[in-house]
């Protein structure tokens, strides 16, 4: 049992990491990553969205009529993202104004309604719960991992916290005013999955098409 | 299974789990509601004191905030609300205590706003308070040194609302910055770009013959121009934003806004 619960929770983590294996819910990777409190406050709270609804989903998933499954499993995930929302308001402001809609958006986020239609209505609530926990962690571990290269090469600090110092303020450091801009969230994913899948080639998808072999129908001219 | 997919059952479920979700989430917005205002009320204040240039990392808004009085303005005659001029109970309760004072919620009741004409609403406001609060900041002297005024006015999506900071000159610019508006974010959203705020501080506007001469337009200012001082770099990829913003300051720096409150300033000095 203790192994099976290490595979449900940290399997999401290393093997089908929701964003570099599954590749759901890049947008929020891309908005909230430019530093790092932000990109934390966004972690937990999508740990915890995705872990409760998954939970209450799974507790539920014997009564769920198949026909309004989706708005149920929404509605869900939609107060538990409007409760975690008033939470960020009210304890940690300046955060929740610069995550702005981002918050609101974990309602949409592929990742919580992939393990709400994918694992919570198939098993039991406490499996359920760690199975989003862990997805939830694979997300923040990507997270944490674009958040601390977009900030560091970006702005030349970490959690807001000097290290690089900059050439404006008298150091040596000239920042990568690219890294703080969205596109480059995508280049360092797309940088990322390419090392995980060439450390692990089971990963790589098979092709959905098989190239024809080159046609010789030229030859008639 | 088949039961759980009769009618009966999908509203069954469909009514229960819509009762407990709201009372789950009205319960938690109305236990955080006091904790939330008084964020709220912090980042006015941070807001005020950004743009009037005061905010200093390390120090507490609380006390920083004590250099700042803060007065009610009536807006169309530009005198201060005062104990002598108050005439009906909840203007009384105003000189009671202005700083509880909030002026989009005397928007909101019909004695306290007046509608305005569509004409001279170039801000798109609707309606506007009867009074205003207007934050006076004073140096270590006590003597005032910048003069906030609160503006708002319609961008893309929604009502910016911030502060205009100006020196005692009542002409040049100290700063501008939005507390709250829900522009694109990376587009209109950058009202909020430090960057692009800096841009303000030291821009007049009015002009030499005292008309308001403020502009924000497309691309960036050429800092050659006679105009220079008049105009600001408009928001990349946020023509309506910027438009809003260039409403709005004309809007509450003319006739129906701060006008006459301003003109007496002149007038009486500061």
């Amino acid at each position: 049992m203790a192994s099976e619960t290490k595979k449900i929770l940290f399997g999401p983590v290393l093997q089908t990491n929701p964003i570099a294996f599954q590749v759901l819910g890049i947008c929020s990777a891309l908005a909230v990553t430019s530093n790092l409190k932000t990109t934390v406050a966004m972690c937990i709270a999508l740990t915890l969205v995705t872990g409760l609804s998954s939970f209450f989903i799974s507790s539920l998933r014997n009564h769920i009529p198949s026909s309004i499954r989706i708005i149920v499993q929404m509605t869900i995930i939609a107060s538990l993202v409007i409760v975690v929302d008033q939470f960020l308001r009210a304890y940690a402001y300046a955060i929740s104004k610069q995550m702005s809609v981002f918050v609101g958006l974990i309602i949409t986020n592929c990742i919580v309604m992939g393990r709400a239609e994918a694992y919570a209505m198939k098993n039991p609530p406490v499996q359920s719960l760690l199975d989003g926990v862990g997805n939830g962690l694979g997300y923040s571990a990507i997270l944490l991992s674009l958040g601390v290269v977009r900030e560091l090469f970006g702005s030349g600090k970490l959690f807001g916290i000097e290290i690089f110092k900059l050439v404006n303020d008298g150091g040596w450091y000239v920042p990568n005013g690219m890294m703080l801009l969205p596109p480059s969230a995508f280049f360092l994913i797309g940088l990322l999955i390419w090392a995980i899948r060439t450390a692990k080639p089971e990963q790589v998808e098979r092709n959905e098409y098989q190239l024809a072999p080159q046609s010789k129908a030229l030859a008639a001219h | 299974m088949s039961s759980n997919d009769s009618t009966g059952k999908t509203l069954l479920v469909a009514a229960a789990l819509c009762v407990f979700c709201s009372i789950f989430v009205s319960y938690a917005a109305v236990a955080l509601k006091p904790e939330q205002i008084a964020n709220k009320q912090l980042d006015k204040n941070r807001s005020i004191l950004a743009a009037a240039g005061l905010l200093e990392p390390g120090k507490k808004i609380a006390d920083l905030f004590k250099r700042v009085e803060v007065k009610i303005v009536n807006l169309e005659t530009g005198e201060y609300l005062t104990e002598a001029n108050a005439t009906t109970d909840w203007e009384k309760a105003i000189v009671a205590n202005p700083a509880a004072y909030d002026q989009r919620k005397a928007v909101k009741i019909p004695a306290q706003s007046v509608v305005l004409d569509p004409a001279v609403d170039i801000a798109s406001i609707k309606r506007q308070p009867k009074y205003a609060t207007v934050y006076l900041a004073k140096d270590e002297q006590g003597e005032v040194e910048t003069i906030v005024l609160p503006v708002s006015g319609y961008g893309l999506w929604s009502t910016l609302h911030g502060f205009l900071a100006l020196k005692t000159d009542l002409t040049t610019v100290v700063g501008l910055g939005f507390y709250e508006h829900a522009e694109t974010p990376g587009l209109g959203g950058e009202v909020d770009n430090p960057k692009w705020k800096s841009v303000w501080p030291g821009k007049k506007v009015f002009n030499e013959e005292g008309k308001i001469d403020i502009q924000l337009i497309k691309g960036s200012v050429d800092p050659a121009s006679p105009k220079a001082a008049h105009q600001v770099d408009g928001l990349a990829g946020a023509t309506l934003t910027s438009r809003g913003v260039s409403n709005l300051v004309n809007y509450w720096l003319g006739s129906s806004g701060f006008g006459p409150f301003l003109a007496k300033l002149k007038e009486q000095g500061v």
